[in-house]
């Protein structure tokens, strides 16, 4: 009965909804919308103003407007080109390399085998721990020259804070957030069609062929997305860094956020860490268009060999 | 049928690298949980102890240095910003999927590009308000900020999940005479309710986890777990199986919810991808 009374309600396309409604429907959007614009928008403006303002709280009434002096003194500034380089160096190997193991630790767990569920769940606690902990417990039970396992294991007293302080930092990174690409990427994996890959397999194309031509095409939504909420929240990476090394030594392993917060709030100088404030938003932003632009070049070129 | 066996070998032994692969991902945490169990003697051993007494000492340290106070804060900021991440989240959703206004690309374009704004771009005027706000070491100013940290990632989830609800359904039930609460409760909440909880649980584990503001804008008062692990980073090298058990405490309460709704996890994250 439904059904006959549903069918002729399809066909039409949708009725276009009269001009009075449209506040009624965008009521229920509008609390979230203006909640958003007031805590993240109103506070990034405020960086934007003070980072015209020549502004340390250790001289009080010192705050007085100096144009773009704070971002000519930012860029003459080796030690915020060095932490702008560690930011590029570090977002890019760690969600290269995350995304690379995600992607294969995703493909062995997508078959069927003795204790899958037990190794899927062994390989996502690394992202489900506090970031806090694991920086601590890897500045710790792994990396100490004379305790730490990591020496344990291959031997000699490295102390590979001091010696490989941004690589540390990155293998930490990359161990927390190798899990969430792989659980993304195997969700991928597993809304592919079997039909189409069967067709393949009766068509005589090898496995390396397949995974190519059909499953690289179909995971590219899945793995730009891994790239960019990765990219994002790596770009900020400040746990690791305030807790493993403090940006050292010396300033061999500071990022930019690590190095805002020092000025901000070990050196008082509210112009100057706003305007790099607004610098690594830029910076972001082109990171992040930069990171998709290419992925989707390499799967346009892959998708090309069909 | 040597390919054949060839081939089962072949798996077999992949079955053996994924494992090895999987063990070694986890070992950290494994040696982090038998830390946790060891007397400080124990911990800190060249070569590293596997063997040892096992000891409960160390959590009754960390509760004697205040630990409960700080797991109460992280408590009730996560369970509040999930809270209120859904009761601002479900309606925009719901406006931007089953009934949806103009320009709803351009809503989702904007919520999502306030996730590519680094957090410390705003943490100075955000610091400078919460003091004139009093709002410094308060749970309330982290619950507000996690909100809106949160709130962009789960509109865009959950609006998958309520593209997934069939259109004849609702109209049929609107041709049978139904109201909107009816349609909402009957229709609606059914099928996007696995979704709801996938949103629920991605915003407790970001809420819980996060460390930049809870360090920056809190202290003693309304400091969060990862607050408390910081006072470890001073006294590193004397307090391994000290720092282990509060690092196993802090990610305990995630950890589990994470392993029992790691199906709503991939479920979650990956509806956000393909819609």
């Amino acid at each position: 009965m439904t059904a006959t009374l549903t069918e002729p309600k399809q066909r039409p396309a949708a009725p276009p909804k009269p001009r009075s409604t449209g506040w009624r429907r965008r009521l229920p959007l509008l609390p979230a919308l203006f909640f958003v614009i007031l805590v993240t928008q109103i506070p990034f403006l405020v960086t934007v103003f003070y980072s015209f303002q020549s502004w340390n709280l250790v001289r009080p009434g010192s705050q007085h407007f100096v144009g773009l002096q704070n971002y000519v003194d930012v860029f003459a500034d080796s030690q915020f080109r060095g932490a702008m380089l560690n930011t590029v160096v570090l977002t890019v190997v760690c969600v290269f390399v995350s995304l690379l193991l995600g992607l294969g630790l995703a493909l062995l767990l997508d078959r069927q085998f003795l204790g899958r569920g037990v190794v899927r769940t062994l390989l996502i606690t690394p992202f489900l721990i506090l970031p806090a902990a694991g920086a601590l417990l890897w500045k710790t039970s792994m990396f100490h020259p004379n305790y730490g396992l990591v020496n344990f294991v291959f031997g000699g007293n490295t102390d590979w804070l001091s010696a490989f302080p941004l690589a540390s930092v990155m293998t930490q990174v990359v161990w927390q957030w190798t899990p969430f690409m792989m659980l993304l990427i195997l969700a991928g994996l597993q809304g592919q069609s079997k039909e189409v890959l069967e067709a393949a397999q009766v068509d005589g194309a090898g496995r390396w062929r397949t995974f190519a031509s059909i499953t690289l095409p179909q995971l590219s939504r899945y793995l730009q997305l891994a790239a960019l909420l990765g990219a994002i929240y790596i770009v900020n990476s400040f746990d690791a860094i305030y807790l493993m090394t403090q940006g050292g030594p010396g300033t061999a392993s500071t990022n930019l956020p690590y190095y805002i917060y020092q000025r901000a709030f070990e050196g008082f100088d509210i112009g100057q860490s706003s305007a790099m404030g607004v610098i690594v938003v830029v910076l972001t932003l082109i990171v992040a268009t930069f990171t998709l632009r290419l992925m989707f070049r390499t799967f346009d070129v892959s998708s090309g060999v069909k | 049928m040597p390919a054949r066996s060839g081939n089962r070998l072949g798996r077999a032994s992949l079955t053996v690298l994924t494992w090895i692969i999987a063990i070694l991902f986890v070992f950290p945490i494994v040696w982090m949980v038998l830390t946790s169990f060891k007397s400080e003697g124990d911990a800190f051993t060249s070569p590293p102890r596997l063997f040892f007494e096992p000891t409960l000492e160390q959590f009754g340290n960390i509760l004697d240095r205040g630990f409960l106070p700080y797991l109460g804060n992280s408590a009730f900021v996560t369970v509040v910003c999930t809270v209120l991440v859904l009761l601002l989240g479900v309606p925009a959703a719901y406006a931007l999927s089953i009934a949806p206004v103009r320009g709803t690309s351009n809503a989702l374009g904007f919520f999502l590009s306030t996730k590519m704004l680094p957090v410390v771009a705003a943490i100075i005027p955000l610091y400078v308000i919460s003091q004139n706000l009093r709002l410094l070491d308060n749970v309330w100013a982290l619950i507000v900020l996690y909100t809106a940290m949160n709130l962009p990632l789960a509109i865009w989830m959950m609006r998958s999940f309520f593209l997934e609800v069939p259109r004849e359904m609702i109209e049929a039930a609107r041709v049978d005479g139904a109201t909107l609460p009816t349609v909402l409760l009957r229709i609606i909440l059914p099928v996007v309710a696995p979704g709801i909880a996938a949103t629920a649980l991605i915003c407790v584990i970001f809420s819980w986890t996060e460390f930049f503001y809870a360090v920056n804008l809190t202290a003693a008062q309304a400091g969060t777990v990862p607050v408390f692990l910081v006072g470890f980073i001073t006294s590193e090298g004397l307090y391994w199986a000290q720092l282990s058990a509060a690092a196993l405490l802090a990610s305990l309460p995630v950890m589990i919810i994470g392993w029992f709704a790691q199906n709503h996890l991939v479920r979650g994250l990956s509806m956000g991808a393909v819609k």
